[in-house]
């Protein structure tokens, strides 16, 4: 620390003006883009037009301040980039729910509600902020967020609270507000846990074991916590049919073990273990099976036809082969041909319209958000800091990955929200949460260390 | 940790990069073959969000795109007189097309490479994008004329008339015909059955008649007899004298050729107009005896047989027959061996006559023009064959002139102006009677229409050679009428 107090450090810019610039443009675009849904369609800017920009732009001006004010240092690109997604998103719901109601994309569309949840979001995004004023005290939550998490994860297989949505028992009831999506917030959950408990244990999961070829395996008594996640994934899978969270998390929880223990060996044991359990799966459960041959051979006429086969997988594509380089222009595709086109399948509708070049520029944004948190966490101070900027971003990172692979056809697909996209409340209030505690981080990365205080004697304060 | 934290950036841009790949590879290598599968009915419903262009003729709006309040389907095809025309626009289904609207789809639709530059002007002027319009050959009062008149016959049947000295296609009329807005609705439930119960029917609605099927042509194909007769020896001329036997041996068989009903023709001896004006068939089958296979083979090439030939729809070919044996080429001179023919080719044989001797090649697409009424694309008028010379033609139509005056077709008699013509009755091997076919052109000294005529086993309970004469002759006549403005 001596050496740093004797040369000044070079002191990283607030860049809040830059911010602000880009917040405007960001809801810009996506005003632009409303009105084109509007002109497209029936000729005419939306009628709701206003409201919807003073609602949006309002409340990012009121994020812009409270990220000023409580996280003056925090990373000037995470809020714009993420208020660009969010509100392509926004556009798409309110474009697919401005076609022809006879379709059940159409129908089941809502872009006021979404438009509502975005705003919550936003709200939560502050909350968060300006009451988490130091996500250390997260660390000390580790065996509470894991237990919460886990809560929250089994919740829907409780009767009478949970349900079961298209085939996944994902979900709960709430009186009066309607379904949530438990496993959305048992993410943020267990990515704190993940982080809490590795700090505490790396140093004993790091201890080599035996050495076979060129890895240096663990003990097998440390296998332990390995083979508890591995089982509650599988949990998730069996229980609940839901392919997409199960991979979400045990993926995430094997990338921070190796974030933590510099072990390859851990990484090739995870997969191994994911790869056997999607493999008795496979063998055990239908769908399971039915996605992979789906994965394989998506145009087969027979698996095209068969009764949750691959028609809406290839409806996906076709949208996309139609969309072509340029896209057909919003509001000038038929996006909701796709079935589920507002949720899981966004990011196809949006390929459709805006064509390649803007799923390029979407997944350029994605990439920038993620590349921005894994920044804060190679800046960040302490370990738990590290790992928990490193596991939010590639929680991140990962699940639009699994999404829009699947979506795509790069990997079999498996159902999960694309985030910032999809229509969804619980989905929305996490993933805002999760971009709080990044930018949280960021302000602590990013600030300046106090200085030594000179001339007081021999007293030195050191920053740990 | 850094170290790790590095390499796990490193998988998250990887990550990013295979969806990055992944996305390039489908909207870009594999777009055609995703957005052209049949399976996407983004394209059914691409086929109604397009204005498409109106096919006119003779000023007649005959098919055109009727925009709808409906959120799907925002243009709807519409087809005002469509009976009437409806071999000629064709119908435009969810699925498929055809006639113009199938040949032409890609002008009517605007997607034609052809448009690109009206395109463009409308990517940046921000309007939409419109098909072109096609303005079919066909004149409204000839087709309403030809279909009035052959429907009155109660039969099954086809008329087409042409321009001999352009090609251009007046009428095109085949009965019985179909409602083209049935079969274009967007409601593939309605439009589907539908067309499979058309299609099944006894009556074939639709096949277009003039140029989708062959026919046997009787003894309207004497006149090609007599072209390659003449052709052979530029000495003879109407007045030359031929055999007429009351019965012609055929070589190598125990049958012998009478003339129609088994009547004498002449006294034996008969001059060539004499035998096309009665129609005798022994001095035609000891002609084509004469001439051989070869020659009357080639005759029925020149005048365009054997070739493919669109207009823009393909034409059925139309074919003298194979080569058999002497007894065959007799039977095959008048009209009554392999011989088959699209009622298209009867009248291109009537035109070419007509035209001094030059067959016009037959077109329906007179221009196209875009939105804007910029023309796209004009009809040329090109020349098909050469079938006779100057001089035959000359000799052919005094000859034909004669049958309508004095022979065979005396009903197709128009006041005040010479019609050159020739009857045909075909007999088909089924006990059906035999069909009456008509080919004519008027007038004689400057044609401006050449036709043919079939009626459907429409020779039946008419006497003697009058058959032809006696059902498509008239309807002949109205056609000409029609075009003459008489």
């Amino acid at each position: 620390m001596s050496e740093v107090a004797a040369e000044p450090v070079p002191m990283p810019a607030k860049r809040r003006g830059a911010q602000l610039v880009m917040l405007a443009l960001a809801v810009l675009v996506v005003m632009g883009a409303y009105a084109n849904v509007g002109l497209a369609m029936d000729g005419a800017i939306p009628s709701g037009m206003l409201t919807y920009g003073l609602s949006l732009g309002g409340l990012m001006l009121a994020a812009y301040l409270v990220l000023a004010k409580f996280a003056p240092w925090a990373d000037p690109l995470i809020l714009p980039l993420v208020t660009l997604i969010n509100g392509l998103g926004l556009v798409m719901i309110f474009r697919l729910s401005e076609s022809d109601s006879n379709l059940p994309s159409a129908r089941l569309a809502s872009p006021n509600s979404q438009l509502m949840w975005t705003l919550v979001g936003i709200v939560l995004f502050s909350v968060t902020l300006i009451f988490l004023r130091d996500h250390r005290a997260l660390q000390r939550l580790t065996y509470t967020a894991g237990a919460l998490g886990l809560i929250l994860l089994v919740s829907p297989l409780i009767p009478f609270l949970g349900q079961e949505i298209n085939g996944a028992r994902i979900w709960i009831g709430i009186p009066g507000l309607g379904q949530l999506q438990p496993a959305e917030f048992a993410k943020l959950a267990l990515v704190i846990f993940f982080a809490g408990y590795l700090v505490a244990k790396r140093d004993v999961l790091a201890l080599a074991g035996r050495r076979l070829l060129f890895i240096d395996l663990p003990r097998a008594r440390d296998l332990g916590p390995v083979l508890i996640t591995w089982g509650v994934s599988l949990g998730v899978l069996v229980m609940q049919k839901d392919l997409g969270s199960s991979l979400l998390l045990f993926g995430t929880f094997i990338a921070l073990l190796y974030i933590a223990t510099q072990r390859v060996s851990w990484v090739i044991i995870g997969i191994l273990l994911f790869a056997g359990g999607a493999v008795l799966a496979g063998l055990v459960f239908d769908h399971v099976q039915q996605r992979f041959e789906v994965f394989l051979n998506p145009s087969d006429p027979e698996l095209f036809d068969r009764v949750g086969g691959s028609a809406q997988l290839m409806q996906g594509l076709f949208a996309m082969g139609s969309g072509g380089i340029l896209g057909t222009g919003l509001g000038q595709g038929h996006p909701e041909l796709i079935p589920l086109a507002f949720s899981d399948f966004i990011f196809a509708a949006t390929g459709e319209e805006l064509g390649l070049t803007g799923l390029m520029a979407l997944l350029m944004l994605y990439a920038l958000v993620v590349q921005r948190g894994l920044r804060t966490s190679l800046a960040a101070r302490d370990p738990f800091s590290k790992l928990l900027a490193g596991g939010l971003s590639f929680i991140l990172a990962w699940q639009v990955f699994i999404i829009v692979g699947g979506v795509t056809n790069l990997i079999p697909l498996t159902g999960l929200v694309t985030p910032f996209m999809s229509q969804g409340g619980s989905a929305l209030l996490a993933n805002w949460i999760l971009i709080a505690l990044l930018v949280r981080m960021s302000d602590a990365a990013r600030k300046p260390p106090p200085q030594a205080i000179q001339n007081e004697g021999m007293t030195q304060v050191f920053q740990r | 940790m850094n170290s790790t934290l590095k390499r796990t950036a490193v998988a998250c841009l990887a990550m990013f990069a295979l969806l990055m790949i992944n996305v390039n590879y489908l909207q870009a290598v594999r777009a055609e073959g995703l957005s052209t599968d049949a399976r996407n009915t983004r394209n059914f419903y691409d086929r109604y969000a397009v204005e498409r262009g109106r096919i006119i003729a003779g000023g007649k709006v005959i098919a055109q795109s009727v925009e709808t309040d409906s959120k799907q389907f925002k243009f709807v095809r519409k087809y005002p007189e469509g009976e009437l025309y409806a071999h000629v626009t064709g119908f435009f289904s969810p699925e498929s097309a055809s006639a113009i609207e199938g040949t032409q789809n890609k002008l009517l639709d605007g997607s034609s490479a052809d448009l690109l530059l009206r395109r463009s002007i409308d990517l940046f002027t921000g309007e939409p994008t419109k098909g072109a319009n096609v303005e079919v050959t066909i004149n409204p009062r000839v087709q309403k004329a030809a279909y009035d008149a052959l429907r009155q016959s109660g039969k099954r049947g086809a008329v087409v008339a042409l321009e001999p000295k352009t090609g251009a296609i007046l009428a095109m009329v085949s009965l019985p015909t179909y409602d083209p807005a049935e079969l274009s609705l967007t409601d593939k439930s309605k439009v589907f059955p539908r067309y499979d119960e058309l299609a099944k029917e006894k009556g074939q609605p639709l096949l277009n008649r003039t140029i989708d099927r062959t026919y046997p042509p009787g003894s309207t194909f004497k006149v090609v007899t007599m072209a390659a007769y003449l052709e052979d020896d530029s000495s003879r001329g109407p007045q030359t004298t031929v055999e007429a036997p009351q019965r012609l041996t055929l070589p190598n068989t125990t049958a012998t050729l009478p003339n129609y009903g088994g009547a004498a023709c002449g006294s034996g001896q008969v001059t060539l107009v004499f035998a096309l004006e009665r129609s005798c068939n022994t001095p035609f089958g000891k002609m084509g005896m004469d001439l051989g296979y070869d020659k009357v083979q080639e005759q029925s090439a020149k005048f365009g047989m054997g070739e493919p030939l669109a207009i823009p729809m393909p034409v059925a070919q139309s074919d003298f027959g194979p080569r058999e044996d002497e007894a065959a080429v007799a039977m095959a001179s008048i009209g009554q061996r392999s011989n088959q023919m699209t009622p298209l080719q009867m009248a291109m044989i009537s035109a070419g006559i007509a035209n001094e001797g030059t067959v016009m090649k037959p077109y329906l697409v007179k221009k196209v023009t875009d939105a804007k009424g910029d023309t796209i694309e004009e009809a040329e008028q090109d020349e098909l064959t050469e079938a006779v010379s100057t001089e035959t033609a000359a000799k052919l139509r005094d000859m034909m002139v004669s049958v309508v005056s004095n022979g065979t077709a005396n009903r197709a008699q128009v006041p005040g102006v010479q019609v050159a013509g020739k009857t045909g009755t075909a007999e088909t091997s089924d006990n059906q009677p035999p069909h009456a076919w008509f080919i004519s052109f008027a007038p004689a000294e400057d044609p401006k229409v050449a036709l043919a005529v079939i009626v459907e086993s429409g020779a039946a309970n008419v006497g003697a050679e009058a058959t032809g004469g006696g059902t498509a002759a008239p309807i002949g006549k109205a056609v000409m009428e029609a075009v003459l403005n008489k």
